[in-house]
């Protein structure tokens, strides 16, 4: 099935260029969010801006800007790696803050840990400066179009 | 329970001097020590799914952060800084275009280093949950170690 989210995957897979993937889903464009191509592979990038700082007085990011981030990138995962027609549904999503977000660059690497008929699992790790500096980690289960 | 008399100036900062808080435009519809009421208007830019007219998960935790964290200063007899630990989201259905993201949260248990949150989140009908939410925050006056 051919349709604006295929299209989009093609031109991602084919030429490495996410921000077709991206650009339809409003909010991720709202947060600002890149995909960057790392020797081949995506690693989803949120450039710093101050509105998104959730505590002026440390400063750090918003806990639910880390949090939408973070599940935001386990979508792009989804739709990059799997042949979905539309966005995954989120069944649940926990996330475990392990230090505050300084206001800097974020990144964030995905696993698809298991693949079922219905359902997905993904593992989400949030980092700053460099992948072992990990602020924060998450996992999500998600709904696949397969299933209705 | 009578009012902490810094709910006022809770009141004016949440809006005010979170910048991510700001940049959203959420708006207290109410504030107690038994719990809060948050609202978050509707905008096209909180759309993850264009085609079929939903609402993207990320802004719902963002909603859910920011609501429960103010539940918890609500709950406090003095500002104090505080961090989330952790935060679960449950999805219960999707949240549909055009409508308002309305939450509620109640801080349900107090410790010492330690309060419990629970959140609901819904549009236009409180008995039907978009989401429903559990978070852990740690409270930091009462402890001078990091625990990171």
């Amino acid at each position: 099935m051919s349709n604006a989210f295929s299209e989009a995957r093609r031109i991602a897979r084919e030429s490495r260029n996410y921000e077709p993937l991206n650009s339809l889903m409003p909010y991720a464009r709202f947060l600002g969010v890149k995909i960057l191509d790392i020797e081949g592979e995506p690693r989803v990038h949120l450039p710093y801006r101050p509105s998104l700082i959730g505590n002026a007085q440390m400063p750090a990011l918003h806990g639910g800007v880390t949090a939408a981030f973070m599940e935001n990138a386990a979508l792009l995962q989804l739709l990059l790696e799997l042949d979905e027609t539309r966005v995954p549904k989120s069944i649940d999503f926990a996330i475990d803050y392990l230090k505050p977000g300084r206001p800097e660059e974020t990144y964030a690497d995905c696993k698809i840990s298991r693949l079922g008929q219905r359902v997905a699992h993904v593992a989400i790790n949030c980092w700053q400066r460099s992948p072992e500096q990990v602020i924060a980690v998450a996992r999500g289960h998600f709904l696949l179009t397969s299933s209705e | 329970m009578p009012r902490p008399p810094y709910h006022e100036e809770l009141i004016a900062r949440f809006t005010q001097a979170v910048p991510h808080i700001k940049e959203l435009g959420m708006t207290i519809i109410d504030v107690q020590s038994e719990g809060v009421h948050i609202r978050l208007p509707y905008r096209e830019e909180w759309l993850g799914d264009t085609v079929h007219g939903l609402i993207h998960p990320g802004i719902i935790s963002t909603l859910v952060d920011s609501a429960s964290g103010l539940s918890v200063l609500a709950r406090l007899d003095n500002p104090e800084p505080i961090a989330t630990l952790d935060l679960r989201m449950d999805y219960q259905r999707p949240a549909i275009k055009d409508h308002a993201l309305d939450c509620r949260a109640e801080a349900y248990r107090v410790t010492p280093h330690i309060v419990f949150v629970r959140a609901s989140v819904w549009q236009s009908d409180e008995n039907k949950p978009v989401a429903l939410s559990q978070l852990a925050f740690m409270r930091s006056s009462t402890s001078k170690r990091r625990v990171v």
